[in-house]
Order: structure tokens, then C-alpha cells, then sequence
């Protein structure tokens, strides 16, 4: 909607070199005063590759998170045919073919130290990427500029706005803009409680005014977190709320890949004319367009900085100086600490990816994810679980024999009807028997729903005259009788003193 | 404050605080931040005067909103109940064992209503998992004094053993030597006897003995071959089981003094469904006919 005014001014004063733009780097070293209300950032529109790639990440990002809960995946009657599903009422995780139970939530928590171990390794080696490109808070401040440049136009535009007294224009500008944020801002609340719920119902209920309180709530909570955080907050939550950049400053070092001013290349700095000579000078003609690109208000130029989230704009914007000043691009571009100062001593440069912490991080990424693709694939589909009745524990019977109580409990972890037989094996022939089941041949058939517990209240007698043990082990196992996967639990017969 | 040194670096007071060299800068709060830290003074306010809050003497500020958690979990228990009324309703409607026990669903109910019911009225006696005690019967193994098809065991939950309610069971184990109904040698023979109806060596001679006496004092209730009789609460003499204990001395004991427990009737107390959910408790407990 507005002109993309960068190309055009630089077009504009290529005539007497490139122009000064008057900018400061708001959150620079000298000027952090905490007393004072956040001073606004108004980044400048870039073009370049890491632009590009910022709408494409943004695109796929924002695409996953609102089209994801309306996906459908087929699991059989009376399960819920959402591919992802977070189903809090019933205690289970649904994705896609992944079914997982609230007591196996270890698979979670180790989803989620893989994140954690992933994202160690991607820090170690390219910086702070996790930040720059696909945390939510980066996608949606970036949609939400994105939003106020089309509405208020760029960088100057903007300035000239919000200095400039109210008027009927720039009430409408101002309104359009947070109009259009709060609808941003409630699309995001609104996909967020569709994992929940089983979309098309929720989507329904909610309009109609049906929906449980809680997913009102969390519309309204996930509305207002986001038009707060992505329109007003922005660089403060990175800087202030977010713990994640002080963690990632103990997971970088010298070697690791992020946007680097090369100070080797660019000092001494200074402003340039055309035709001056190139000799004895740096290649940083301060035109400060990275600053002007910069969403955190920082000068790259000073060096890793905090407040850095690795955006990687200021290089699209000093790309597009260097071409104009027909100079190589890259002055500011993905490159390492360690080797600016090789440059800066005539050593030549090189990428050290294998560095101790990068095989620490890998290697416990490969064993956690080892482990869990071991677990995952190995996970039983039935469960058993068998508690013997310790009050009293065992029981004579008038005829002189010895009864033992037990509660067997079979689960069938699996989303089909199938049929179990329980069975019970030790060394002396102990005469099963139950409470409202059928027992053939010591053998006992249930049939299960899908998910369904069942427990049994199962008994297992000594015969009057045998000769057993104090304590006799006996194993119970459930078979299924379809895929002839087993679960079997040890536990005792005790027949007490004789 | 105004002697504290500016650090030369940042350009910032500190607040004269220092660790190995390391000096705290007085660096101010941003203001969202202390917007956010005033808003929750204000909430805290806006919290007492809605909410219960501070303790007095005698009670507490209820607040505005007059919430009450106490009162709400009393809700919460009338709407469980009124819940379970559906389930209580069909274990009434069901007329037998073996209705409950094939429906997974109702076995499972009455089995948990019944096992808190056990622990609050039953488990002081008969033990936490029904196994009794010397005098208290066990309710877990197959011996039952009065029957134990679940109307039996209905009916004695209902009204009880000598429980002194006009439908109670009852019956009478006679003190005989006490008495004077038989002499303290007829008492010695008479528990011999009765060690060997469980199938015990006991003096041949004193069985002999015994026999007539047997016949004439006991097969009344006890039956000619000594098994009982549940129609009157009569234990089987020639099982496993003793309810007071099996060896001479014990036995010897009762016929001299009689027995006589008294198990109290409940029809008052419980609820109809609870009496049915206890019966069918005491029955998965194991020993149900």
C-alpha cells in the first residue's frame, strides 16, 4: 500500500553518495534508562534473501498453527477424529497415529527435553535462529509491523504520524491499525483453543454462544496476550520477560555462526561520496540502515548485544547499500566472532561446526531421541496391573484349602474392541476363580472397548492337602488374543504357616 | 544515596553494594513493569474487600462477593449424590446377585459404595478386608453362620444377631456346664467329640461317651452328623472354620459357658441401596454363595 520508500531514497541520493539517515539505535549502551516508558521502535521496511525467507518462515508458521486443529485423522468409533487434540476431559494426547495416555506423560516430557536439546544444538551452531525466525513472538511482531506499515505506511511515515497532532486521518489510520491487530489478535486466541476441542463442534458452539467458559477465557486471554506482546510490547519481551536470550548467551561462543558486523572490513567508518576513493577507509559508510532496519533498536555495528535476536534484516538492508555503493555485500552477514579476529591478525577463515559443545549437545540429543524411539515403539498396547488382597492375606476355607484375593486390572490400550485372555501360571495347580466372570480351564475371556479399564476381582485357591510353600510365585498374564502381544505380572501366593 | 558513586561504564548510580569487585548498579524498573507491580497492589486491595480475607476475633471478613469454598464443596457432594442417585436407583431395581455381578458397570459402583460403607460401619469387628476375629466372623472365607446368598446376607445386615429388633436373627448356644445342664465330665467328653467331628484324634472312650449326649443336647442345631444349620445360625462342626477357635480347650470353653454375639441391626442407619451395596461388598469379598 505504501511506497517502499528504502530503494527510493537511495535511488534519490545516489546522486551526492548515499544519504545519512537520521536515526539513533534506541536501546544503545548509553541510552538505557529504565525509568523511561519504552521509546517506540519504527523498523524499516528491508528487501533482501532473509526477508524473503522471514515471510516464508512466517507463512508456514502461522499456516501450521491456524490450519492444524482442523485437520482430520481417522481413528476408529467413538474416538475423536482430530489429527492433534489435546484432550484434557478424557486425558489424552491425540497426534495424528500417536495416541498418548496422562500416565504416560514422560513421552511429553521427552518431547519436550528434545526441544530443549534441539534447540541447544541449533544455538550452538547458528546463533540465536530460534529467536530471528519462528519464535511467536518474532512471527507475530512481525506480522503485527508488517500490519502497521500497510495501514501507516514506513519507518517516516510513521515517525511523522505519531508526532503529528490528531487529526480525523490519523484517528482512522490509528483505528484501522488496531482494529486490524485485534482481529489478528483474536484469530490467534480462537485457533488456540480448537487444540482443545474437537474443532468444527468448538468453532460451532463458540458462535453460537455454547462453548464452556474456559474456552472463552482462553480466547479472550490469547487475544489480549497477543495484540499486547506483538503491538505494544514487542523488543520488552525479549528483553525483559523472555529468559530464553540470557540461556542462549552460556550456549554460544566465539565460534557460533550469527549476525556479525565484520568491523575488519567496515572500520574506519565514515560517510561517502561518489567517486571518493575506497582506499584507507572501511566499507560502513554510516547511513545506519541497519539501525533503521533493526525491530530490537540496537546498532549491530556495537557487536553481540542482548537485545540481538538474530534477525538477520540488518544484513538484507546493508546488502542493499553495499550494492548501491558498488561495493561486495556481506558487510554485515552470518559470521563468527572468532573469525572477524582472524581477519582483523591476516589469518585465514574457517567454520570450527565441531566444537566440544556442539558433540555434547548432539550426542545427548541422539540418546534422549534414541530412547525414545526405543520406548515409543516399544510401548505395550495392554496393560496389566495386579494388586493381591494384603487383608487378610490369605483365607481358610472350611474344607482346609487356602484362598487368595486379588484385583487384577486390564487395560487395553488400543482404540479397537478386542478380546483378552487372562491366564495364571505357577508351579502348583491353584484353582482360579472370580466375581462375575466366566472362567473356563483357569483361563478367563474378556472382551474390552477401546480404552476401556477393567478391573477383576479374581481368586486363586490351594486345594486342602497340598503341599506348597509359605509363598508360592504365580505369574498373570493378559494375552491379546488377535495379535498375541502379552503383559505379565509377578505376584505371590501365600498359603501361611502349615 | 547522593554519596554513592556513578559507575564510569554504564553511567549509572549503584547502590554501594559490591561482591568480589562487582558492584550492583541502581538501575530503575521499566514502567510496565511498575504499572504491572501497582496493579497488583490495586488487585490485592480490590481482593480483600471482594473476597474472604482477614481473620478477626471471633470470624472473618467474608467480603463482598460473600464466597464461601466450604459452602461450595457442600454443592459439590449434593450434586455427586444426586448423580449417584441414577446408579442407586438401578441397584435397587436390581433383584439379584447375579444381575449386579454380570454388569461390570453397577458391580463397580456397588463394590465402591460398598467398601467405604464396610470401612465406616462394618471393619471395627470384622477387620478392614472382612477377615474377623476370634468371635467376629470372617465374612471372607466360605463359612457362614445364617447363609451367605446375598438376601441372607441382607437380612442379617438388616436386622441383625440377637440385635435386640423385634425381626433380629437369633438363637441360643446354652451355657452347659455353667448352668448345671451337664456335669464338668459330660462337658470334657462332649468337646472331645466335637475335636473329632473335624476329623482330630481325640480319646476314643470319651467319644463313646459323648455320643448319646451329642444326640440328645445338640442335633437340634448342630444336625445328627454335625455340619450346622444355617436356617438357624447353627456353625458346622466339622469344618476348618471356628469362629471362636478349634482346640479342645476353646471348644470346651463354649459348650461350658455358651456363645452368644450379638451383631447389631443396621435397617435404621443404612439406607435401603446402602444395605444392598454392603450385601453385595461382603459377598465379592469371596466367600458368597
Amino acid at each position: 500500500m505504501t511506497s517502499e520508500s528504502t530503494s527510493e531514497h537511495i535511488q534519490h541520493s545516489l546522486t551526492g553518495g548515499v544519504e545519512r539517515l537520521e536515526v539513533d539505535p534506541v536501546n544503545a549502551p548509553e541510552k538505557r534508562n529504565l525509568y523511561k516508558a519504552r521509546e517506540p521502535i519504527y523498523p524499516k521496511r528491508v528487501h533482501g534473501k532473509f526477508r524473503k525467507l522471514k515471510w516464508i518462515v512466517m507463512a508456514l508458521t502461522l499456516g501450521v498453527y491456524y490450519i492444524l486443529p482442523w485437520l482430520r485423522w481417522t481413528r476408529g468409533e467413538g474416538e475423536p477424529d482430530q489429527a492433534i487434540l489435546i484432550d484434557f476431559a478424557g486425558s489424552r494426547f491425540y497426534f495424528f497415529f500417536i495416541e498418548i495416555w496422562s500416565d504416560e506423560l514422560y513421552y511429553v516430557t521427552g518431547l519436550l527435553i528434545l526441544s530443549a536439546l534441539g534447540l541447544f544444538l541449533a544455538t550452538a551452531l547458528f546463533g540465536r535462529v530460534w529467536c530471528g525466525y519462528t519464535c511467536p513472538q518474532t512471527v507475530w511482531t512481525d506480522l503485527f509491523i508488517a500490519v502497521e506499515r500497510w495501514v501507516e505506511g514506513d519507518r517516516n511515515q510513521r515517525i511523522k504520524l505519531d508526532r503529528a497532532r490528531w487529526t480525523g486521518d490519523k484517528i482512522r489510520k490509528k483505528s484501522v491499525k488496531h482494529i486490524l491487530w485485534i482481529l489478528i489478535g483474536m484469530a490467534t486466541g480462537g485457533a488456540w483453543i480448537l487444540y482443545f476441542h474437537d474443532a468444527p463442534t468448538l468453532a460451532q458452539e463458540f458462535f453460537g454462544g455454547r462453548a464452556p467458559f474456559s474456552a472463552y477465557f482462553y480466547f479472550a486471554l490469547l487475544t489480549f496476550t497477543t495484540y499486547i506482546f506483538a503491538g505494544s510490547m514487542r523488543e520488552q519481551v525479549c528483553t525483559y520477560m523472555c529468559p530464553w536470550p540470557r540461556i542462549q548467551a552460556a550456549l554460544t561462543d566465539a565460534e557460533t555462526l550469527q549476525v556479525t558486523y565484520r568491523r575488519d572490513r567496515g572500520e574506519p567508518r565514515g560517510p561517502h561520496k561518489k567517486g571518493d576513493d575506497w582506499d584507507g577507509r572501511g566499507d560502513c559508510v554510516s547511513c545506519r540502515a541497519c539501525v533503521a532496519a533493526c525491530p530490537m533498536g540496537i546498532d549491530i555495528r556495537e557487536g553481540p548485544q542482548l537485545e540481538c535476536i538474530n534477525c538477520a534484516l540488518c544484513i538484507d538492508a546493508c546488502d542493499s547499500i553495499m550494492d548501491k555503493v558498488e561495493r561486495p555485500r556481506g558487510l554485515i552477514a552470518y559470521d563468527t566472532d572468532a573469525n572477524v579476529a582472524r581477519r582483523l591478525v591476516k589469518e585465514p577463515t574457517r567454520f570450527r561446526f565441531f566444537r566440544p559443545r556442539v558433540f555434547l549437545y548432539a550426542g545427548a540429543l541422539a540418546i534422549v531421541g534414541t530412547v525414545m524411539l526405543f520406548a515409543f515403539t516399544t510401548r505395550a498396547t495392554i496393560n496389566v496391573s495386579v494388586q493381591r488382597d494384603r487383608i487378610p492375606p490369605y483365607v481358610l476355607l472350611s474344607d482346609g484349602s487356602v484362598r487368595n484375593a486379588y484385583t487384577v486390572k486390564v487395560t487395553n490400550r488400543s482404540n479397537l474392541r478386542r478380546d483378552f485372555e487372562v491366564t495364571f501360571d505357577s508351579s502348583t495347580n491353584l484353582v482360579v476363580s472370580g466375581v462375575g466372570e466366566a472362567i473356563d480351564n483357569n483361563t478367563l475371556h474378556i472382551s474390552l472397548a477401546g480404552d476401556e479399564t477393567r478391573p477383576l476381582r479374581l481368586f486363586l485357591t490351594l486345594p486342602a492337602g497340598s503341599e506348597a510353600g509359605r509363598s508360592l510365585p504365580v505369574n498373570i498374564t493378559a494375552l491379546v488374543q488377535d495379535d498375541a502381544e502379552t503383559a505379565t505380572v509377578d505376584t505371590v501366593f501365600l498359603s501361611g504357616e502349615r | 544515596m547522593a554519596d554513592n558513586e556513578i559507575d564510569s561504564h554504564s553511567g549509572v548510580e549503584t547502590t554501594g553494594h559490591e561482591w568480589d569487585e562487582i558492584k550492583e548498579l541502581n538501575n530503575p524498573l521499566p514502567r510496565w513493569w511498575l504499572i504491572v507491580f501497582y496493579a497488583t497492589v490495586v488487585w490485592s486491595i480490590a481482593y480483600w474487600i471482594a473476597m474472604p480475607a482477614w481473620p478477626g476475633i471471633s470470624g472473618y471478613t467474608k467480603g463482598l462477593r460473600e464466597h464461601s469454598e466450604r459452602e461450595n464443596v457442600v454443592a459439590a457432594v449434593a450434586a455427586l449424590d444426586e448423580e449417584r442417585e441414577a446408579q442407586m436407583t438401578r441397584l435397587i431395581k436390581a433383584s439379584s446377585i447375579s444381575e449386579i455381578e454380570s454388569d461390570p458397570e453397577l458391580l463397580q459402583f456397588s463394590m465402591a459404595a460398598g467398601k467405604s460403607l464396610f470401612g465406616d460401619n462394618c471393619a471395627t469387628c470384622h477387620g478392614a478386608g472382612g477377615q474377623g476375629f476370634p468371635g467376629y466372623p470372617s465374612l471372607v472365607d466360605d463359612a457362614w453362620l445364617w447363609g451367605g446368598t446375598l438376601d441372607d446376607i441382607q437380612q442379617t445386615i438388616h436386622y441383625g444377631i440377637r440385635s435386640g429388633h423385634s425381626d433380629t436373627r437369633f438363637n441360643i448356644m446354652q451355657a452347659y456346664g455353667r448352668d448345671g445342664l451337664l456335669n464338668r465330665d459330660q462337658v470334657d467328653d462332649l468337646a472331645s467329640y466335637v475335636v473329632s467331628l473335624s476329623g482330630r484324634d481325640a480319646d476314643p472312650e470319651a467319644i463313646e461317651r459323648a455320643a448319646p449326649l451329642f444326640a440328645q443336647q445338640c442335633t437340634t442345631c448342630h444336625g445328627a452328623d454335625g455340619t450346622g444349620d444355617t436356617a438357624q445360625g447353627a456353625p458346622d462342626l466339622t469344618d476348618a472354620i471356628w469362629l471362636y477357635g478349634g482346640d479342645a480347650v476353646t471348644i470346651r470353653q463354649s459348650i461350658h459357658n455358651g456363645r452368644g454375639g450379638v451383631m447389631p441391626y443396621w435397617t435404621e442407619r443404612l439406607s435401603e441401596t446402602q444395605i444392598t451395596a454392603l450385601a453385595v461388598y461382603v459377598h465379592a469379598l469371596g466367600g458368597g454363595e
